[in-house]
């Protein structure tokens, strides 16, 4: 199918909206009624047909907003994308990693032609129709991350591999959940980790850093991570909190339904071959509890998460205070029956299932 | 899960170099491109020799920006368990081999200031191909390159013809060797040292940096150890339920792979840990061989690197 | 107060040692008020270290307190800086001519251990090769995730910025790259209410 992309804001007067296709399709991050922390991580290679699992990097009705969104966040403060020096080749390799992923799972929306190091990138969506000279800066309009990730969804932690860790030592991020990249940027894993509750203590983070690291070329892998976030709001930046933190006090039992959004991570990591670096695209998909308890398992099971979730994971996550609130809400949906396992919706197995 | 991506290649051509190492060139079987690498990355090319299944990695040499074929030189080691021997000896032109994707664990620090490469014998293997990526780049380095003799020097008037400035060559034969405490001593802030050669010369040029006072991290070295031959031992796979015999000349993650078996690996040579495997119970002596587990570890009896170790003894029972 | 016992804290956070003669080509010395005491602890226990070594000291506080002993030393090359500010263009001039195998030794506050191993850094030195260790003040300097300014000597919790006037929290949450511990917004959700301040480590 040849995407229909919507006219819509992440901001101020929150025109974002899921169209069904969207909600069918959205990634649901809970296989069964409890969350415990875990790396949880799989190869990402494909997934049924239509998931947001199914291509390199997905596109969906939100990109063209999503990177209109993004444009004025850098506007505003252009340190939300940095690249230490040392990171220009690692940049390369992600521009050729999603033109040419791109380019072969969408052939409708995006063209890459390549004579020798001769490239023309045509990006239709957005109008964009480039010649330039592979690993020349001077021929592109940003430095190499800048350009590409300004077309593609999804936050980008650029990584370098070294002394056996993972470095932080680029990124471009703009919707992300309250970290932030220009005080993070140049730590090591256990660095930017740090405040995630319990992490010291925890071996997962040893675990995972060794899983990272010897993620290989032309084998990527993912695992879903997520939160909650009151409005469609992109850019729950820590710079910008003293903005929107108050629009968390603005929920009430009337409105809680429409403005709490599950906010869903997927995040995949790839090996980029000319740097030996790590690519982590962090892709942001949002819900409203509206939208989503109108998949009777999910509205079922995420009230059984949140209700069971420890108070310090609720306090990191930042909704603790609004709890109660969306507990109540999600209360009503849920008749106690049994939720199938998997994260899929499963709507023939509804009782009430309609042929 | 071994996790590690195949490409079938055929053999395009095998160019004798001098009286020990022979390189290898490939293309893709079905035509398409390689993937561009990181130059000192190696790859695992799959030898089936005889009964056994070899799996050797070797450094890729080649140009990492050239995406038309990959190149390995390998020098043939008359001593060993015979991998090396059966690439000289029946590998032919138009041969179809497997070899893995690249992985690379003696990686270019890219913050140096200046990039400094020491090389003794096959060791200048991962330098040629790091030197083509910094050459590409505009990147400050320097190599110095020991050989017994200039006949043995593989590639050694090549790269003194494409870069007089920054190569520099001594032989064994000549008496000639490298000034390592001047050298070292006159390095700007930001260098990062490289070593690649024999197990003697990393240790020496590991020790003689560290009384320096060089940092740990801006020392990167890179011995890929070949599995040792020994005596053959049985070995019981918990997990598996299944006891298998290692022969003489089989290393014990190649025994347990014939099994059918899966276990992760990544160089096969004793230093990525991706092999690293629980041992529940043994009676007997380890013959520990790889650079990843810490003295404390290898005593323990806690631990076994399946790629290079042994084990001499009664009973060994893994949990795998 | 001139030694500290810091709580155990988060990953990010810098950890302090005792400073100790390490091999090397070159020795380079940055410390400020109490820091100075540890640089004679150090002089003491390794006498023959001084003559090799380039001490950067800035008294701040503490008048001739520690820089009369240390000139007794007699160090290599022996500078007294009248601030931070001051002697930084001195600590470039100095990195950019050095050499692998020089070790570098910080004392004094967070906020000068901080910024000399920024500064370290970036000329391309390994965290490694620094030692550093804490004397003198616990005060912080923080940055402020909003507008970016940095508020030296932060000594209560939270703290009003110096640039953009928001109250800040004070985290625990380091980097390396600003020398600075993370000060953000306390007051977003609830904007009429600041909590009141309190010395920090109490």
């Amino acid at each position: 199918m040849s995407i229909q992309f919507n006219d819509e804001t992440f901001r101020d007067d929150y025109t974002f909206r899921n169209s069904d296709w969207a909600i069918n399709r959205f990634p649901f991050p809970f296989h069964e009624d409890h969350y415990m922390y875990s790396v949880n991580m799989e190869q990402h290679r494909g997934g049924p047909e239509g998931s947001v699992f199914e291509k390199r990097f997905d596109v969906d009705e939100h990109y063209v907003a999503e990177m209109r969104d993004r444009a004025q966040v850098l506007a505003d403060d252009p340190l939300r994308c940095q690249s230490l020096p040392h990171m220009t080749l690692a940049g390369w390799d992600l521009l050729e990693l999603i033109m040419v992923s791109k380019s072969e799972d969408y052939p409708d929306l995006f063209e890459l032609h390549r004579d020798d190091d001769k490239w023309r990138w045509v990006n239709k969506p957005l109008g964009i129709d480039d010649s330039f000279t592979f690993m020349d800066e001077t021929t592109l309009p940003y430095g190499p991350m800048e350009y590409i990730t300004r077309q593609t969804q999804g936050d980008f932690a650029v990584l370098d591999q070294r002394d056996d860790n993972l470095w932080m030592d680029a990124g471009m991020i703009t919707t992300q959940a309250d970290w932030s990249l220009d005080f993070d940027i140049g730590m090591n894993f256990f660095e930017w980790h740090a405040p995630v509750p319990k992490a010291n203590e925890m071996g997962i983070f040893v675990r995972a850093l060794k899983f990272l690291m010897s993620v290989q070329q032309g084998a990527p892998a993912r695992r879903l991570n997520w939160t909650m976030t009151v409005n469609p709001l992109l850019d729950t930046s820590p710079e910008n909190y003293h903005k929107w933190g108050i629009q968390k006090t603005q929920m009430t039992p009337e409105n809680v339904g429409e403005k709490q959004h599950l906010r869903v991570e997927l995040q995949t990591f790839f090996r980029l071959p000319r740097s030996n670096g790590l690519v982590f695209p962090i892709r942001c998909y949002l819900i409203s509890l509206d939208d989503l308890t109108s998949i009777p398992k999910w509205g079922r099971r995420l009230h059984r998460v949140i209700r069971d979730l420890p108070e310090e994971l609720a306090t990191y996550k930042g909704f603790i205070d609004n709890r109660p609130m969306i507990i109540d809400y999600l209360a009503k949906v849920d008749n106690g029956a049994e939720t199938s396992p998997g994260i899929w919706p499963d709507l023939h197995l509804e009782p009430d299932a309609k042929a | 899960m071994s996790g590690v991506e195949k490409i079938a290649v055929r053999v395009t051509n095998i160019v004798p170099l001098n009286a020990l190492v022979t390189r290898f060139e490939f293309k893709r079987s079905d035509g398409l491109h390689f993937p561009t690498f990181s130059g000192g990355a190696h790859v695992v090319v799959e030898m089936q020799d005889g009964e056994i299944l070899r799996r050797n990695p070797y450094s890729l040499m080649s140009d990492p920006a050239d995406q038309s074929q990959y190149a390995i030189s390998v020098r043939r080691d008359d001593e060993g368990r015979g991998g090396s021997l059966f690439m000289h000896r029946s590998v032919s032109v138009g041969d179809e081999m497997l070899i893995s994707n690249p992985v690379n664990l003696f990686a270019l620090d890219l913050r140096a200031r200046k990039h400094l490469m020491i090389a003794g014998g096959i060791g200048i293997t991962p330098f040629m191909a790091q030197i083509k990526q910094l050459s590409r780049t505009n990147g400050n380095w320097e190599l110095h390159y020991a050989s017994r003799n200039a006949a043995l020097a593989s590639y050694g008037s090549e790269l003194m013809a494409q870069h007089p400035n920054g190569v520099h060559i001594y032989y064994d034969d000549d008496k000639q060797s490298i000034a390592l405490e001047a050298l070292l001593k006159g390095q700007p802030l930001g260098t990062h040292l490289y070593i690649c050669g024999p197990k003697g010369m990393i240790n020496w040029v590991r020790d003689t940096a560290k009384k320096a006072g060089w940092p740990h991290e801006a020392i990167h070295y890179e011995e890929f150890l070949a599995p040792q031959s020994g005596k053959p031992f049985e070995v019981k796979l918990a997990q598996s339920s299944m006891v298998i015999q290692v022969g003489e000349n089989q290393s014990l993650l190649e025994a347990i792979e014939a099994a059918g078996v899966d276990a992760p690996y990544l160089c096969r040579g004793g230093a990525c840990g991706q092999c690293e495997t629980a041992v529940i119970g043994y009676d007997g002596k380890f013959l520990h061989n790889d650079h990843w587990l810490t003295n404390e570890e290898k005593a323990s009896g806690h631990k076994i690197m399946p790629c290079v170790s042994r084990f001499e003894g009664k009973t060994l029972v893994l949990d795998r | 107060m001139s030694k500290f016992q810091f709580p155990k804290a988060i990953f990010s956070r810098p950890v302090y040692t005792v400073l100790e003669r390490r091999v090397g080509s070159h020795h380079l010395m940055v410390a400020d008020a109490e820091g100075g005491g540890a640089l004679l602890d150090l002089a003491k226990s390794d006498s023959g270290l001084m003559a090799d070594a380039h001490v950067i000291y800035i008294p701040k506080h503490t008048g001739d307190t520690y820089s009369k002993p240390l000139a007794a030393f007699a160090p290599g090359q022996f500078y007294i800086g009248s601030s931070y500010e001051a002697s930084v263009a001195r600590l470039r001039r100095t990195l950019l001519g050095a050499h692998m195998g020089l070790q570098v030794y910080l004392a004094g506050t967070e906020g000068l251990m901080g910024q000399v191993q920024s500064e370290a850094a970036q000329a391309g030195i390994s965290p490694e090769s620094i030692q550093s260790e804490h004397r003198g003040s616990v005060a912080r300097r923080m940055q402020c995730v909003h507008c970016k300014g940095i508020t030296e000597d932060v000594t209560v919790d939270p703290f009003v910025c110096g640039h953009c006037g928001l109250n800040l929290y004070v985290r625990d949450h380091y980097s390396r790259r600003l020398a600075a511990f993370q000060g953000v917004c306390v007051n977003a959700e609830d904007p009429g209410n600041v909590p009141k301040a309190k010395e920090l480590y109490t």
